[in-house]
Formats: structure tokens, C-alpha cells, sequence
């Protein structure tokens, strides 16, 4: 190639997707989804038209948010709530180390591990909501089938991330441990549990965490908590009284974060 | 070396006492929180349809299986909107959190006493919210329908990728921006030549990483009226027609475990 020819080919930005067919294929592919995805989205324009000074009402509520009127509603909620996010942490976190110990293929076998693996998988397969609308139909409602909702979706988190710090942990000090002619439960006591435990209770913070979100919604299908005083609100337009229990599920929501956060890095 | 003495003979111990009673105090506290709250949901709970769960939860399995497959032409176009719920909704927020998390992102912010809180504040208040209560508002406010839904993920997205992306951009490697700049790019020019190629990566692996869980999300937002799935989950509940629920289920399950793959392919190959 002469000097003057590779000066005249313009350089141009090497592209993300490297096979051109590929990229092309992905380019038409994805235009002509959205238009079919776009052309099936019916929009009622009246009804949103419509709907643009209810919606600044409900903005200029989160200015003027409304404590006071129902203020036993939404006290009542909101220690419901937490009292199930306490109480189905703590039996999630019961229930989830067994079948965390269970489920880590390096201390259990095989039979038990396939069992653990299929709860924890169960368990993770839905959303909590989708599980409140099964246990409301069976318990019936209010906040125990939130309890148990929680609870049942606790195992499948705390279980899993346990299960993988337990097949991760350090071979040599359970051998030191097993060497010294250790039972089953001395093992777990003192080889597995010490290397563990400090991410255990980083998970559990962060699953409080995240239960106390998932218990201000389960109230929608009448899991008990704020979810109810909640859609309460908002069915009867009552927006200032809406926006002060969101407002308060904000707070608490950064706090727990921020808590649970500051735990774990105080842990590792 | 924490020891203890009996009969006159050093004992070793785990902890010393001091770091024992710490831990029993903990877990007195604990406990005494849970009883606690378990006195609060006690008091709140019909006791009596409790103890006939079990009964409940036979006839509501008996009543499940065999899915009623003649339901399945019903539920397609709902699952069809479902995924449309889901990937224009991700679209949408992807589109509007970029520029949010550029100017979130401390080394590309325009101003860190201006831009950069009221980009933090946005992706901290979206993502304090979840999409189901989004959708309660935006249906209250827009009427039920997809739209509500598409909106209701794309505000709760805005959060979480703006979030993700801000701290990808934090993280790039300064010495290509100063590369650019030395070669006297224009400042267009150096966000295209010097940060774009540097978080591309991340960028795509945050968005299908947030496409996933917004299919996970978006099965459930018609419980509140947002459109998917979720209002065909609604009816069947509320006429007890727990064969058409299975059906409903499996279709659920279905296109999450597809999507998790889909998500789960693409960022191995981008990786």
C-alpha cells in the first residue's frame, strides 16, 4: 500500500459488535421489534390528557403531604409492617441456615444437596407478590400471610448466597478442625461457622433490607402492612395522605440502606 | 488467649468475657425484638382461618392441576404486553438515565454543587420506590393500561441503571481521556473517543442486566391495573379459577427463565 492511499482511507471507530452480520442482524432485528412492539401499545390520549392535572395535584401533594388526618392508619400500617419485616427475617434466617448447610456441595451429600437445591429454587422462581396471593388464599388475610410470604422468600435468598460462601470457604482450616477428631456439629462450629459469619450477617442486614421493602407492597394483596393503608389512600383519591406514607417508606427505606450498608462494611 | 481457670488448671476459651456477654446481649435484644413483633402480627391475625390452612392448601392444589390449557389463546397477547412493558419501558429508562448518571458521574458532572445532587436525587428517590407502587400512582393518574406500566418501569429503572452507570463512568481509566484531550478534541469529542468505548461494556451489561428483572417486574404490574400478565393473574384469583392461575404460572415462569438465560448469554458474551 502506498503512503498516499493509506492517507486518504479515513480511520473509523472500530464497532461494538465486531461481525457485521451479526450487527446487522441485531440493528434490523431490534427496529423491527419496536415498531411491532410500538403499533400494539394502544394509548387512550383523552384519558391521559385528562389525567395531567391529577398528576400535578399528586406532585404538589408530596409539598403539602398530609400526616395528621389519617395518622392512626398509617401508625398502624407501618408498625405492622416493620413487625413483619422483623419477625419474617429472623424465621427466614432460621429456616435458611439448615438448608443453607444443606444446599453447599462440600459438606453435605448428594441427596440432601438436591433437595436444598430444589427448595432454594422454588423459592426464588416467583415474586413475593405472586406468593402473597398464594398464601392469602390460604391463611386468609392479614399479616401472617405476609410472615410466611416473606419468610418462604428469605430461604431462597439467604440459603443460596450461604450455600456459595460455604463451598468457598478454606479447605485447610476444616481439615485442621476434622483432624482433631470433631464431630459433625464441632465442624460446623468451629471450622465453617467463623468464616462464614460475618457474611451471614451482612446477608441478613440486607435481606431486612429488602423485606422491609417487599412488606410496604404486599399490603396490595392483603398481605397486612402499609400496602393496604396505602392502596387505601390512593382509592380514595386522598393524594396528601398518599404522599405522606411514601414519603415516610422513603425515609425508612434510606435508613435501612444506609444501616444495613455501613454494617457490612464495618463486617468485611 | 482468652483462659479460664478450674481447679487450679488454665482452661482455653473461645472468647473472653467481655466479648461473651456482648453476644448474649445481642441475642436477648434480638429475640426480645422478634417476640415482639410476633405479639403485634399474633394480635392481627384470624387465628381460625389459620389452622385450616392446610385444608386450603389441599383443595387450592386440587383445584390447581391440570392447568386449564384451553386458556393458553387468552394469555398470549397479555404476555406479549408484558415484554413489551419490559423492553420499552428498559428503553426508555436507559435513554433517560445516560445523561443523568453523566451528570451524576463526579468526573464528568458539569457542576458538583448543582448537576450532581439533582442527578443523585433523582436516582436516589426512583430507586427508593418500587414499580408496583409506581404503577398505583401512574394508573391513578394516566388510567389503567401498558402505558401506565411502560412508565411505572421506566421510573423505576431510571434509578438503577442511572446509579450503575455512574459508577462505571467514576471508574474509568483517565489516562485515554487525557490522551484525547492531548490530541485537542473538542469536549463532544473526548466523551465520544475518550469515556464512550471505556463504559460501553458496562453499558449494555447494565441494560440487559435491568431487562431481565423488569420481566420479572412487569408479570406482576397488572395486579394494580398496569397492563401483562398480571390482570389475567388478577381475574383468575378473583373468580377462584386456580387451573387458569397454574396456566398463568407456568407462562410466568416461562418467560423469566428465558429472559435469565437471554440476559445470562448476552453479558457472558460481552464479558
Amino acid at each position: 500500500m502506498t503512503g498516499e492511499a493509506r492517507i486518504s482511507r479515513r480511520w473509523k471507530k472500530a464497532p461494538f459488535i465486531q461481525n457485521p452480520r451479526l450487527r446487522w442482524a441485531i440493528y434490523i432485528g431490534a427496529a423491527v421489534y419496536l415498531v411491532l412492539a410500538i403499533a400494539s401499545v394502544e394509548v387512550n390520549w383523552t384519558r391521559i390528557v385528562d389525567g395531567i392535572p391529577r398528576g400535578i395535584k399528586f406532585v404538589g401533594a408530596f409539598f403539602t403531604p398530609d400526616f395528621v388526618s389519617r395518622w392512626d392508619d398509617i401508625y398502624e400500617g407501618f408498625v405492622e409492617s416493620l413487625s413483619i419485616t422483623g419477625a419474617s427475617t429472623v424465621l427466614g434466617l432460621l429456616i435458611s441456615i439448615p438448608i443453607g448447610l444443606g444446599a453447599a456441595r462440600n459438606i453435605s451429600p448428594l441427596p440432601v444437596y438436591l433437595v436444598c437445591r430444589s427448595i432454594i429454587a422454588v423459592s426464588r422462581a416467583f415474586q413475593e407478590i405472586i406468593i402473597a396471593i398464594l398464601f392469602v388464599a390460604m391463611f386468609g388475610f392479614g399479616p401472617f400471610a405476609g410472615v410466611m410470604t416473606l419468610s418462604f422468600t428469605t430461604i431462597g435468598f439467604i440459603s443460596k448466597l450461604l450455600a456459595e460462601d460455604i463451598e468457598d470457604v478454606d479447605k485447610e482450616q476444616v481439615e485442621a478442625i476434622r483432624a482433631t477428631g470433631s464431630s459433625w456439629l464441632q465442624l460446623m462450629n468451629y471450622a465453617i461457622q467463623p468464616q462464614v459469619a460475618p457474611r451471614l450477617v451482612g446477608l441478613a442486614m440486607y435481606r431486612l433490607d429488602i423485606n422491609f421493602r417487599e412488606s410496604a407492597i404486599i399490603g396490595i394483596v392483603g398481605a397486612g402492612g402499609i400496602g393496604a393503608t396505602l392502596t387505601t389512600a390512593f382509592d380514595r383519591y386522598e393524594f396528601e395522605s398518599a404522599a405522606a406514607i411514601l414519603l415516610i417508606i422513603i425515609v425508612i427505606v434510606m435508613g435501612a440502606e444506609y444501616a444495613s450498608g455501613y454494617v457490612r462494611n464495618k463486617l468485611t | 488467649m482468652p483462659t479460664r481457670t478450674l481447679n487450679g488448671t488454665k482452661v482455653w476459651q473461645r472468647r473472653d468475657r467481655a466479648t461473651q456477654f456482648r453476644i448474649w446481649l445481642g441475642w436477648l435484644i434480638g429475640t426480645a425484638v422478634f417476640l415482639y413483633c410476633w405479639r403485634i402480627i399474633s394480635e392481627n391475625t384470624e387465628w381460625e382461618f389459620v389452622q385450616d390452612a392446610h385444608i386450603q392448601a389441599l383443595d387450592m392444589a386440587s383445584r390447581m392441576v391440570p392447568p386449564r390449557w384451553s386458556y393458553t389463546p387468552t394469555i398470549l397477547r397479555p404476555l406479549w404486553d408484558t415484554i413489551n412493558i419490559a423492553t420499552l419501558g428498559t428503553v426508555c429508562a436507559v435513554a433517560i438515565a445516560t445523561p443523568v448518571a453523566f451528570l451524576a458521574a463526579r468526573n464528568t458532572t458539569p457542576s458538583l454543587l448543582v448537576a450532581r445532587p439533582l442527578a443523585l436525587m433523582i436516582v436516589v428517590s426512583s430507586r427508593s420506590i418500587n414499580s408496583l407502587i409506581w404503577a398505583l400512582m401512574l394508573v391513578l393518574i394516566m388510567g389503567p393500561g401498558v402505558v401506565a406500566g411502560i412508565v411505572a418501569i421506566t421510573l423505576r429503572s431510571i434509578g438503577f441503571v442511572g446509579k450503575l452507570l455512574y459508577e462505571a463512568i467514576e471508574e474509568i481509566d483517565e489516562r485515554q481521556v487525557e490522551a484525547i484531550i492531548a490530541t485537542g478534541a473538542s469536549r463532544p469529542q473526548v466523551l465520544l473517543y475518550g469515556i464512550v468505548p471505556q463504559i460501553l461494556p458496562a453499558f449494555a451489561g447494565i441494560s440487559v442486566y435491568r431487562w431481565d428483572i423488569n420481566i420479572r417486574e412487569s408479570t406482576v404490574l397488572g395486579l394494580v391495573g398496569a397492563g401483562g400478565i398480571g390482570l389475567e393473574l388478577q381475574a383468575s384469583v378473583n373468580i377462584l379459577a386456580w387451573n387458569q392461575v397454574t396456566l398463568i404460572f407456568i407462562a410466568i415462569l416461562g418467560s423469566v427463565v428465558l429472559s435469565e438465560w437471554v440476559s445470562a448469554k448476552i453479558r457472558h458474551a460481552i464479558i
